[in-house]
């Protein structure tokens, strides 16, 4: 469906990895992104029209745990707010159906995570059906690397030497990130707000996303039917993207995205490091379509492919198709 | 600057869950070393089975018994086990379809190694030796051969693995009532997760002063209120806050309620009074018990004055100071 | 670009479902809690798994359960299969805005028919435990949500001088009209005044009787546009306006008894669906009042009374089943409490009563009806007018 305004990303910061967030509370890490991005969008704190946040209580081992993140919004008087419980790319989406709504012009989306508060391997199983799989404890690795051998046994993967350093085999300690902790946020605004606040902005052209069943063996592993679903639904396929940002927390993961994606040797592809090179769980996908968003800012991209993913083995997936040009100004 | 503070944080509980129809009758098979699956709308057996189909979300109920041997469709070597995980020695995840099921089980493979594991190897499950009805039940899959006559078509073909398999896995599967003597109807599913908990550099600080019986709020630059505990920002200027200023020790009982219900595994004794208490210098309430005076002498207005107790980093209660009670006009604003 | 395309689209609840609720549901699963509202809801529109275009699913902390971010285990119980499902996570406001989210899916024309499911299944661990986790470096002092709420209850019968017994009224009320609603948690039949008056006082002044219980329980609306609700095959709710409003937990100058943020939301919400004076226009309001004493001071943060006079609307009786204003027809939170549904419940009754449908707790001539929902330190607010008229604007 068309939709029936124009909502763009305007500005995008994220936590630096300098160790610079140590010790802070999340509150006190997402501050100085919050500061950065209303910056740069020329925005007063709690002067967005709608703010939404994605983050998880089991990541920061305690319930209610967003609750305490709004102190850094500044949010008086009160606001238009509310949040997903989950990464941060969900926020945005929810964020760019309000402004669709015309309830709001302009949005902020913010996304925290401190995965390194407790073992991330442990953490997220308690994702999983909780009869039949929670129990047994499979850390997201072994889910990642039974994919990656499915992928093997497919032909869409090179067997890893047999020498090298096995984290979960076929999987090598390379092939996955090291959780770190970090926050981002993003602001989206409508038309000519948006043109206000940035000289290049990023257009939603098309966002969307799709679930699949959870059970890994009802699942084809070495497919991502949702990926593609959405974005088909997103309109990735009506024209080639000069840059893809995929949210695939696993070189094998990659491989089942480019794969859904069609993306070819023409597409660059997670310049920015991707998910591999940080994964601030909870905030990792927000990040991808924040640096899809800022090549087109800067002008390295005229049309660019953002990906987020949530669940075992790619389960949930979101895909945005951000543009230099809007809707109205095609052709 | 004082340093970061951090503590371990444990969550723990040992969740209990009601199963329902599907997962009722298919843990309950597994203590009886039955093992079932649930028919699709358009005829899959799936195991383990669900309620609801995955493809049309129609429920599900037609149950029927697999057997208990089957085909790894996929792999991954755990060299390092972790403590919660059904094996101690290295293993191998798998996803096995059962013979006579059309999906696959996720669970674990005891093999001495990963050159004895590939997918298409034919396995079985070993029982645990004490069931209960839970996913554990099966204690884990191991290798396994077909037996020789066992299946005369595999027979026929023998070295065949694959082909063996193939043919396994054609059995069909028996339909099954579902129903056992004394069926498990819930499973209760300890969990643990383990934390390494940071209050933040302006907690620190303020707990650092804690230490030293001092209350330290921070003041905001740009509305000039004073934030107790302090957070690091001003949470409606949402700018950061730097500026420590010391606050109290008296202060004023702004509101108040009588607690009559004891807490698990709170050293308070019932009844006590829990008080929202405004220290001199802050421009807002904290929370802390009050002592020293009965429960129903404790009013609003009342001034009082922290008490620390051992080596605590804060103060026990709150006790009353004998000075006049504040006019209820003077702490209004901070109700 | 059609003229049709422009501005938001209207939006109808067609459908609306909720489990009996109880201290434990032990004959369903987690799936099977959530299937039991969604279905009545589908049922209700006489529509299909397939007809759904996304779910919105709300629940409060993630920990009640034991499951991390549910709504990736319930995908296949929830019909969701190759569709879009939104988490939705805003302490106890959730169920309300879980409502408003799905109602933004439709009014944004990104989807037609969105289900939205909220849920809480309590007994799978112990709602004490839930929300009160250590924390390292406080002080654990509370017992319960109650402590955190009570000094606020005493702060507004000391604001407004209100008499004691008001909320045992309320409690009184609430209790009495879970009696007609077939769905709530509690039904104590021949309850008096009496006992609610002399129920163990457990934060003073805060009595037994007069908390909410925990609870087992789900609730499903199913809103769509235009072309959905001309199909329905009951007369829909239609959604005239809707809102959320928060602010931070604690900070100098915060109204614990009347929250700026639910004022503001109030005010927002007015605005949308035209209203001018609350107390005439609107017909009936499902308010979330997990204490007693928060209907009176809700009456006033929702402008049904001016400060101070909200207990005098209660005492009058104008808020019982046949007064002015009645408020909570349903039995309310005090009856049930699946605390992440809690806030969709409010807004289902609303929709119920416009529609006429809510059965022996119909109020008669129900149009206009408010649903309430707030939570965390009373800090997040979401509400919604729905009307029996499509909205005209």
């Amino acid at each position: 469906m068309t939709p029936p305004r124009d909502v763009a990303v305007v500005a995008f910061a994220h936590s630096e990895r300098d160790g610079s967030a140590d010790g802070a509370s999340e509150p006190e890490m997402l501050l100085p992104v919050l500061r950065e991005a209303l910056r740069q969008a020329g925005l007063a704190p709690g002067e967005a029209d709608f703010t939404c946040s994605g983050s998880s209580d089991y990541l920061a081992g305690r319930p209610f745990s967003f609750t305490l993140t709004l102190d850094s919004v500044g949010a008086w008087p009160p606001i238009a707010e509310s949040h997903v419980e989950t990464d941060g790319a969900w926020a945005l989406y929810e964020a760019w159906v309000k402004i669709l709504t015309g309830r709001a012009d302009t949005a902020l989306v913010y996304a925290h995570g401190k995965p390194t508060a407790g073992d991330p391997a442990d953490v997220l199983t308690r994702q999983l059906d909780p009869y039949y799989l929670a129990p047994l404890w499979p850390d997201p690795r072994a889910l990642a690397a039974l994919q990656a051998r499915a992928l093997i046994d497919a032909g869409h993967l090179e067997e890893p030497p047999a020498a090298e350093a096995h984290a979960v085999l076929p999987l090598r300690a390379g092939d996955f990130p090291a959780p770190v902790d970090g926050a981002a946020a993003v602001v989206l605004a409508a038309g000519d707000t948006a043109r206000r606040m940035c000289e290049r902005p990023a257009w939603i052209r098309g966002i969307d996303h799709r679930i699949e069943p959870q059970a890994p063996g009802l699942r084809d592993l070495t497919d991502s039917p949702s990926t593609r679903l959405a974005a088909e639904r997103a309109g990735a396929f009506r024209a080639p993207v000069d840059t893809a940002e995929l949210h695939a927390p696993c070189t094998a993961q990659e491989t089942v995205l480019r794969r859904a994606l069609r993306l070819d040797g023409t597409v660059t592809v997670n310049p920015s490091g991707g998910a591999l090179a940080a994964d601030p769980v909870m905030v990792t996908g927000l990040v991808r379509l924040g640096e899809a968003a800022a090549r087109i800012h800067r002008g390295d991209s005229d049309r660019a492919l953002a990906h987020a993913t949530s669940g075992p083995c790619l389960q949930h997936n979101l895909v945005a198709v951000l543009e230099a040009v809007p809707e109205g100004e095609t052709r | 600057m004082p340093e970061i503070l951090t503590a371990p944080l444990t969550v723990s509980f040992p969740f209990t869950r009601s199963l329902g129809p599907v997962q009722s009758a298919f843990l309950t098979g597994l203590r009886e070393r039955t093992v079932l699956g649930v028919r699709t709308t358009d005829g899959r057996v799936l195991v383990p089975p669900v309620e609801y189909d995955p493809v049309t979300a129609g429920e599900i109920r037609d149950l029927a018994e697999v057997a208990p041997t089957g085909t790894v469709t996929t792999w991954a070597w755990n060299p390092a086990p972790r403590d919660k995980q059904p094996l101690r020695t290295p293993f191998a995840w798998v996803l096995v379809r059962l013979d006579g099921a059309d999906t696959a089980l996720l669970h674990v493979l005891d093999a001495p190694g990963p050159h004895a594991v590939r997918t298409g190897m034919r396995v079985r499950i070993r029982w645990a030796p004490e069931r209960t009805g839970a996913i554990t039940d099966i204690g884990c899959f191991e290798p396994y051969e077909d037996e020789p006559g066992e299946d005369e078509t595999a027979a026929g073909k023998a070295g065949a693995g694959e082909d063996r398999a193939r043919e396994a896995g054609h059995r069909p599967a028996a339909p099954h009532d579902g129903v056992f003597d004394a069926p498990v109807t819930g499973i209760v599913t300890p969990a643990r997760l383990d934390y390494t908990y940071t209050p933040g550099r302006a907690m620190s600080r303020h707990l650092a002063a804690l230490a030293e019986h001092r209350i330290t709020g921070e003041r905001c630059p740009s509305c000039r209120k004073v934030h107790v505990p302090p957070r690091g920002v001003c949470p409606t200027c949402g700018v950061p806050t730097t500026e420590q200023t010391e606050v109290g020790p008296h202060g004023t009982v702004t509101t108040f309620c009588v607690v009559n219900i004891k807490a698990k595994g709170a050293g308070i004794d019932v009844p006590y009074v829990y008080a929202h208490i405004a220290l001199d210098g802050a421009d807002l309430a904290l929370h802390a018990r009050i002592g020293g005076i009965p429960y129903d002498e404790v009013r609003m207005g009342m001034r009082v004055a922290p008490v620390w107790t051992g080596d605590a980093r804060h103060p026990d209660h709150f006790r009353p100071t004998g000075e006049p009670d504040a006019a209820y006009d003077t702490y209004k604003e901070l109700l | 670009m059609s003229g049709q395309r422009t501005g938001r689209e209207p939006v109808a609840v067609v459908g609306i479902g909720q489990t009996k609720h109880a201290a434990a549901r032990r004959d369903v699963s987690l799936a099977g809690l959530v299937r039991e509202a969604a279905l009545r809801a589908l049922d209700d529109a006489q529509l299909s798994w397939a007809d759904v275009d996304a779910v919105v699913l709300g629940k409060a902390p993630d920990f009640f359960e034991g499951v991390m971010m549910p709504e990736l285990y319930l995908a296949d119980a929830l019909g969701a299969a190759g569709k879009p499902v939104l988490r939705v996570h805003t302490a106890g406001s959730v169920g309300g805005s879980t409502a408003l989210v799905a109602a933004d899916l439709v009014a944004a024309r990104v989807q037609r028919t969105v289900l939205a499911v909220a849920f809480e299944k309590q007994s799978e661990s112990n709602a004490m435990w839930g929300l009160s986790l250590p924390v390292p470096f406080q002080q654990p002092l509370l017992a319960g949500a109650g402590g955190f709420f009570a000094p606020h209850v005493r702060a507004y019968i000391r604001r407004s001088g209100a008499p004691g017994g008001v909320g045992a009224l309320v409690a009184y009320k609430d209790r009495r009209n879970a009696l007609r609603n077939p769905w709530a948690h509690l039904h104590e039949h021949g309850i008096t005044l009496e006992q609610v008056r002399s129920s163990p006082m457990l934060w003073d002044p805060v009595r037994y009787s007069e908390t909410c219980p925990s609870s087992d329980g789900a609730c499903a609306v199913v809103l769509t546009d235009r072309a959905g609700a001309a199909r329905a095959p009951h007369p829909p709710a239609w959604v005239h306006g809707g809102a959320m409003r928060s602010e931070p937990t604690l900070f100098a100058g915060k109204d614990f008894v009347s929250p700026r943020a639910g004022r503001d939301c109030a005010a927002e919400v007015y605005r949308q669906a035209g209203i001018t004076d609350p107390r005439r226009e609107i017909d009936v309001a499902e308010l979330y009042v997990p204490f007693s004493w928060y209907e009176p001071m809700w009456l006033e943060n929702l402008g049904f009374a001016a400060e101070g006079e909200g207990w005098k609307l209660t005492a009058s009786g104008a808020t019982e089943p046949g007064g002015e204003l009645p408020v909570n027809p349903s039995g309310g939170v005090l009856s049930t409490n699946p605390i992440g549904a809690s806030g969709l419940i409010r807004f289902a009754e609303a929709a119920l009563q416009v529609r006429g449908t809510a059965g022996e707790h119909q109020v008669d001539g129900a149009r206009t009806a408010l649903g309430h929902a707030y939570g965390g330190g009373a800090q997040f607010f979401s509400m919604w007018v729905v009307g029996r008229r499509p909205p005209t604007t």
